[in-house]
């Protein structure tokens, strides 16, 4: 027994030699504060007024990662270097999940991207969010329209200013392939259902579509619905659709319900590329417009966003592989409804240099300085469009800049989270399976409490 | 792995009516059926790692756009997809070798700290008497069935907040920063896995002879003398089975990385790093492939050096003697 224990006895000493070490390893901290201050320089002359926190430090937690992350932190280096200020940004895939958590924990970051205004209202009715700033909110007011800033107030009080925004109102097509059959871009709702009979009869599924997405399956298909609920009534009623003024089962929303069926539900202009109509529910989100490359569909209703989506080495552009046009209104006399979406910078602390950072984030130099970067749209009305090199960008800076659009929220992130973010996208998976539209509106209706 | 003993040299054997039902079992598992089901069943399983094996070498817009066995009928082959996954483009998060390290940070004390209290903890229950020790037992079996997520919040406010009884303040908050968030990942692993480790060692130990301790006892030899010199060298293959499941289970984790390490460079481990990859969107999803066979080096490596204890170590729990 002696002769085997020794080497055991040996590894267990290292073992225990190994813990030990490693203890005492994680007390051990640096502490490197850099003051490199350069505030006086011509350059850093726009961010005087954020001076002043030198090596505080700013940390930031978002959904935003990998390629679009460097991004960001390029956006506020000059910021960074000139009032020595630290922004550090930290990206997750599990950014909806995991802010409560870190929130509940007593673990908040200064500064979250929250892209749901429902997720706003939870911290705010639980007193975790802090108001913003009178600088942020004047910032924030001087530089976004209203119907954005109503996103980001909840009861009177103000939270956050927007950054980010994308446009849902696009319809990605391909300007090559509609040159080659001389079909033109559609402007009025009619047009579209026009092209799409045209396109059906030339032998290829005019529509496809996917709202398969892992865990969040259904999202897609609940933008259709809103899209087309913008277009069948006033903007009002879709308000009063998203606070539950009016059933989830009301005879307006059962018929935009129905009308996008039309284009989703008909064997005729489904599935291009794919199959039938219950193809649809098992294709994923982000593949569902390929087929507009190779030929096998011609029309893709999608956000702006969905431009990362394309493989490498396709050009996004009017004159280019693919592109987008506006998804027509039916009644184009009414203004120009769109549907989009966008984060907003919500502080849980409310340290001066966390202010600072909002308020910054809130303005023009920072917009722009994003802009110039690239692959990045906001309302923020600043915005110089020259810095916004990206074609399908341009076109959604000038949709969110145009003063006929009426913008709206996408209604499924203003909805209780367990509507929508629950039952609405399941429902619509079932819709797409075949359930009539009566019997899912009510099943969602009665999961609103 | 090749464990196939030949059946004549198990039929010689049989003399009690013990070992004949076990070479009757042994016969009937090695018979031409089973085999041919053993087969099946390890094809079956096999095919979608193999997809993703495939996959791992197709084209970003092959591999969105047709199923991995189109591969076969139109064979097109890249390396991009583990260049994208080793030599990341993402400046911020820098290399993946760096993740590599913090995956291997955590995982090695994550793996040792529960381990050896584990250890110490079952031979104490199972051999040293006092007072309430049952009870003791089985509280730290029942906390088995208390699921992780539960005790999310309240462990992080542990941390961050400290532990507070009416005012008076019992554990000040930790207040860790950058790398220091280590010893949050470790006690968190730590915390989860004991109940388990616990149960499984003390299921181990409390099966050795009792004659060795007592012969032991009788020659003067202390508690911690007979931990160290009888129980550990006779539990050894128990602790590689429990080193192996809590590797793997530590190594593949998310959730508990992403909530006590955070996702910066300086604490993410290798699995945050992956999720990142996909994109703001998961656009870049085809990275995922080549990332997954990456992450899963480390785990073969381990598993496959130590799986002659990993058997070992189921079996002598079953069987005595």
């Amino acid at each position: 027994m002696a002769v085997f224990a020794r080497p055991r006895q040996a590894l267990a000493i290292a073992g225990v030699l190994g813990l030990a070490l490693g203890v005492t390893a994680c007390g051990t901290g640096s502490s490197s504060n850099s003051d490199n201050n350069n505030a006086d320089s011509a350059e850093c002359a726009p961010y005087e007024k954020y001076q002043g926190h030198s090596g505080k430090k700013v940390e930031i937690y978002s959904s935003i990662r990998d390629l679009e992350a460097d991004r960001l932190a390029e956006s506020w280096k000059q910021f960074e270097d000139c009032t020595g200020i630290k922004v550090n940004h930290d990206g997750s895939a599990e950014f909806e999940a995991q802010l409560p958590v870190r929130v509940d924990g007593g673990n908040a970051p200064d500064l979250a991207f929250i892209p749901q205004p429902g997720l706003l209202a939870r911290f705010v009715e639980r007193g975790q969010a802090k108001a913003a700033s009178a600088d942020t909110k004047a910032m924030a007011e001087e530089n976004y329209s209203a119907d954005w800033l109503k996103y980001s107030t909840v009861n009177g009080t103000f939270y956050g200013a927007p950054l980010g925004s994308n446009v849902k109102s696009f319809v990605w097509y391909s300007p090559k392939m509609f040159q080659e059959k001389g079909w033109t871009v559609p402007t009025t709702w009619d047009d579209m259902i026009k092209l799409s009979d045209t396109i059906a009869d030339s032998g290829i599924k005019p529509w496809c579509a996917g709202i398969e997405s892992g865990e969040a399956t259904g999202w897609p298909a609940t933008d259709w619905i809103e899209d087309v609920m913008l277009r069948t009534q006033t903007p009002e009623v879709y308000d009063q659709w998203t606070t539950h003024q009016i059933p989830f089962n009301d005879p307006r929303v059962a018929e935009a319900v129905n009308r996008a069926g039309t284009i989703l539900k008909n064997e005729k202009y489904v599935n291009g590329g794919f199959g039938g109509v219950r193809s649809i529910a098992t294709t994923a989100f982000g593949d569902a417009g390929l087929p507009i490359t190779a030929g096998k569909c011609a029309l893709h209703r999608q956000a702006s966003f969905y431009a990362n989506q394309w493989p490498q080495g396709t050009k996004v552009a009017e004159d280019g592989d693919v592109f987008a046009f506006y998804f027509p209104a039916i009644d184009p006399a009414k203004g120009k409804p769109v549907l989009g979406g966008g984060e907003f910078v919500t502080a849980f602390t409310d340290r001066p240099e966390v202010q600072a950072v909002q308020t910054y984030l809130a303005s023009g130099e920072y917009a722009n300085s994003r802009a110039k970067i690239g692959d990045w749209v906001s309302a923020n009305k600043k915005v110089d469009l020259a810095n916004v090199a990206n074609p399908i960008d341009k076109l959604s800076v000038e949709i969110l800049q145009d003063d006929s659009s009426v913008f709206r929220f996408d209604g499924s992130d203003l909805m209780p989270a367990a509507v929508g973010a629950g039952t609405f996208w399941k429902g619509m998976v079932d819709w797409i399976n075949g359930k009539d539209t009566a019997t899912v509106l009510q099943g969602i209706e009665s999961s609103w409490k | 792995m090749t464990t196939t003993t030949p059946p004549v040299a198990a039929g010689t054997q049989d003399t009690s009516g013990r070992s004949t039902r076990v070479s009757r079992v042994r016969k009937r598992l090695s018979g031409r059926t089973a085999t041919l089901v053993t087969i099946v069943i390890a094809v079956v399983w096999t095919i979608p790692t193999f997809g993703l094996f495939v996959s791992s070498f197709r084209p970003e817009a092959q591999l969105k756009t047709t199923g991995w066995w189109t591969f076969f009928s139109d064979p097109q082959f890249t390396l991009q997809n583990y260049q994208d996954v080793l030599f990341g483009r993402s400046s911020n998060s820098g290399q993946l070798a760096g993740y590599f390290i913090n995956s291997l940070v955590i995982t090695l004390p994550s793996v040792l700290f529960p381990i050896a209290f584990a250890a110490l903890a079952a031979y104490a229950l199972a051999w040293i008497n006092f007072r309430g020790r049952d009870w003791i037992y089985i509280s730290i079996f029942a906390l088995q069935i208390v699921p992780l997520q539960m005790a999310l919040v309240p462990l992080l406010s542990f941390f961050s907040r400290g532990v507070s009884l009416g005012g008076v303040t019992l554990m000040p908050a930790w207040n860790l920063d950058g790398a220091q968030n280590f010893a949050q990942v470790w006690f968190a692993h730590t915390c989860f896995a004991l109940p388990f480790a616990v149960y499984l060692l003390h299921n181990f130990i409390a099966q050795l002879p009792k004659d060795l301790m007592e012969a032991a006892r009788v020659d003067g030899a202390t508690h911690p003398k007979i931990f160290r010199t009888i129980i550990l060298p006779l539990i050894t293959p128990a602790l590689a089975a429990l080193g192996i499941f809590q590797f793997l289970w530590v190594w593949n984790d998310l959730l508990v990385a992403l909530i006590f390490a955070g996702g910066s460079d300086v604490t993410a481990p290798l699995t945050v790093r992956l999720a990142e990859m996909a994109g703001t969107r998961g656009n870049e999803w085809q990275r995922l492939t080549a990332g997954a066979f990456v992450s899963i080096v480390v785990p073969l490596i381990v598993f496959l050096s130590l799986q002659r204890y990993f058997v070992r170590g189921l079996l002598s729990g079953s069987v005595k003697g």
